[in-house]
């Protein structure tokens, strides 16, 4: 591989961008096709549908054999509430790979201190949500359990293609909750969306612990709907 | 994607970038229990240096020492270990599967 197309698979990765280097087995031959040029590529095809699935893979094409290497844009996390189980998940998250955001208007909460290293952002999230381009690889974990915080964040989620909501609070919290964005519009199929209580039952207790929950539920969340399409 | 393989690609970038002969194995196809994906990749450095993984370490040190070759001729190479190879007895892979590997010279 040319270093100049490795470094633009990484430049796209960078810049949040899917991308697909095609190699052609027997001449070693390579392409690098961003998902913006996958339309004019004489495989589209092929690129479409290992794209969604969201794999790598060995194709056939006119006799010859391509290995497809896939490049999802890295998933992003968008965590309301700069809490004690937001400070667990997060070098958990860095583990995986995923870029994090967290929001949390509360300033004694949302401190540089007690979140080093991320991106922090001391605002209500009505007002910063829109500007962070929710997609199908986004997921949302809501934490405050405070309705003025986290409503309007799984509102915007709701309203997204993003593959993972999930919102903290008892069953009985959860009913509220439903109960309000029944008012605000919402119907079942939308509500059904919502993980909650938030994170798979492992009998979690400790920030920590439930860190590790919300984490394999992201996980499973991701990679099981891809399982389902492939 | 839900890994660091990503990152591997990265450093392979920055050890080419700072001088050194690199190579890349991407794992192109496998067969039965493999122990890592279709698209993990392992990087080599010409020291033999390495970062990533193509099996849960059963065939690295075979893998590694092809990338060196690959390194030094350029050639890409495409491997295969699994238990039904005739190097079953020296590298393979004890969960029974069979992988497929592509090795490329970083240019």
């Amino acid at each position: 591989m040319k270093l100049e197309m490795l470094s633009r698979l990484n430049g796209e990765r960078a810049a949040r961008r899917a991308a697909i280097i095609i190699t052609d087995i027997q001449s070693g031959e390579q392409r690098l096709v961003g998902q913006d040029a996958i339309a004019q590529d004489p495989l589209a095809p092929l690129l479409d549908l290992h794209l969604t699935r969201g794999k790598s893979a060995l194709v056939e094409h006119d006799g010859r054999q391509f290995f497809l290497t896939v490049q999802e844009p890295p998933l992003k996390v968008v965590i309301i509430g700069a809490v004690h189980i937001s400070q667990a998940l997060i070098p958990m998250m860095k583990q995986l790979d995923l870029s994090i955001t967290v929001v949390d208007p509360r300033t004694a909460f949302a401190t540089p201190d007690r979140f080093p290293d991320v991106s922090l952002l001391t605002m209500w999230p009505d007002a910063v949500l829109p500007s962070l381009g929710f997609d199908r690889y986004t997921a949302l974990v809501a934490l405050t359990h405070d309705p003025k915080i986290d409503d309007p964040a799984i509102i915007t989620a709701l309203r997204s293609q993003c593959f993972y909501i999930g919102a903290l609070g008892s069953r009985k919290t959860h009913e509220r909750r439903i109960e309000r964005l029944t008012n605000a519009g919402f119907i079942e199929a939308d509500l059904s969306r919502i993980r909650a209580p938030i994170g798979l039952d492992i009998g979690a207790t400790s920030p920590a612990e439930i860190a590790v929950s919300i984490l394999a539920e992201i996980v499973a969340a991701f990679r099981n709907e891809r399982r389902g399409s492939a | 994607m839900l890994s660091t393989d990503t990152d591997v690609l990265k450093a392979a970038e920055d050890w080419r970038r700072a001088g050194k002969g690199v190579a890349l194995a991407t794992v192109i196809e496998t067969w039965g229990s493999a122990p890592r994906a279709i698209g993990s990749h392992l990087i080599i450095d010409e020291d033999a240096n390495f970062l990533g993984s193509v099996s849960g370490g059963c065939v690295e040190g075979s893998v590694i020492t092809e990338a060196l070759d690959v390194i030094a001729d350029g050639r890409p190479r495409v491997l295969e270990f699994g238990v039904a190879d005739e190097t079953a007895w020296r590298v393979g892979l004890s969960c029974g599967g069979r992988i497929k590997i592509y090795v490329e010279r970083v240019e």
